[in-house]
């Protein structure tokens, strides 16, 4: 399928690059709406990689390129059913989005995230799927997760570990804040800053000169460079669902929800 | 080095220009939430601009309770 255009998403494959559009309101949240059309997605990348190079995934919202999960979901979702069921519905969840980023991450295709706007928790996870962040200077990027209690769970420490050095990991990690494009690029997260909105440009234009090369070849470098960090991953999701089915979790889970400020995530 | 009283003026400014507001209608006591209407992902898009204009990092927890231009000046001044 060239080309689809969903409820929250949409993609078209056009000389070898495909682009994925996330589209969804109000922020990109990614729930189990968008989550579904992200395995059509993989789906269809998969059937046509044999003809493509390169794939860009950016935003079609204004000023977000993910919010990350959709916590009003989760905390719907965990709130009606029983605590002792929550663990294995959160899990089902992790397990079909860690395979939705476990294909983008191992295509042998070039992945580039384009990114502007604010790329946090779930996003992120999803642009360090990619093997190139190209972001607009007015991106931010952030893990708020532990501000509520949990941790990543998309597979976003495996990957932030596997791609950049410690003391960015924790700062990340442990404070929650975000950063800005400048930044992010100075510690590696970033491979190349655009202008305001000429992110997903710069990106095409990247696209452009990497269809130029033998596929091959540049399959074999993704897979000497990028391995995936599978046994972290798993422990990821254990480690998520551990810490999820924690009473505390819930309380800032709905203390979240509940907050209509324009700073919901703090303290 | 800025002055705190230029950091300020370059704060309202910036902001008058985003928001596309007359020069001079924003004052160093404003409460920017209230008088520019900001959401969460309009809050993260001033913080970037801020930062981008002051050449700092501006940590978020930095600015936490911050509702007012004055106190946000002080916060980029301690950065400069």
């Amino acid at each position: 399928m060239k080309s689809f255009t969903g409820k929250t998403l949409r993609w078209e494959w056009r000389e070898g690059v495909i682009e994925l559009t996330l589209d969804h309101q109000p922020a990109n949240e990614i729930g189990t709406a968008m989550l579904a059309e992200l395995e059509k997605f993989v789906a269809a990348f998969a059937a046509l990689t044999p003809e493509t190079s390169v794939c860009i995934i950016s935003s079609a919202r204004k000023s977000v390129f993910s919010a990350g999960g959709d916590l009003r979901e989760l905390y719907a979702t965990a709130a009606a059913v029983a605590a002792k069921d929550r663990r294995a519905g959160v899990r089902a969840f992790l397990e079909r989005i860690h395979a939705v980023m476990n294909a983008i991450d191992e295509s042998p295709c070039v992945s580039i995230a384009a990114v502007h706007g604010a790329c946090l928790g779930g996003g992120l996870e999803l642009a360090l799927a990619c093997d190139m962040i190209i972001a607009d200077k007015m991106a931010r990027f952030a893990f708020p997760e532990l501000r509520l209690g949990f941790i990543p769970g998309f597979g976003g420490i495996p990957r932030l570990k596997r791609d950049l050095g410690n003391a960015f990991v924790r700062d990340l990690l442990f404070t929650g804040r975000t950063v800005n494009a400048t930044r992010a690029q100075a510690v590696g997260l970033v491979a190349q800053l655009a202008g305001e909105g000429e992110a997903l440009r710069i990106a095409r234009s990247t696209a452009a000169q990497i269809t130029k090369y033998d596929a091959v070849t540049r399959s074999a470098a993704k897979k000497f460079i990028k391995p995936i960090p599978r046994e972290e991953l798993r422990r990821e999701i254990d480690l998520f669902c551990e810490l999820f089915t924690r009473p505390a979790v819930m309380a800032a889970l709905k203390k979240f929800v509940e907050d209509s400020g324009p700073m919901p995530y703090l303290p | 080095m800025r002055t705190l009283e230029q950091t300020t003026q370059e704060v309202l400014d910036l902001a008058a220009t985003h928001f596309q507001l007359p020069a001079g209608s924003l004052a160093p006591g404003d409460d920017f939430f209230k008088k520019l209407g900001l959401d969460s992902l309009q809050t993260l898009e001033m913080l970037s601009r801020l930062e981008n204009h002051f050449g700092i990092e501006l940590p978020d927890y930095e600015v936490q309770g911050v509702s007012d231009f004055k106190t946000l000046a002080e916060r980029i001044q301690s950065r400069l």
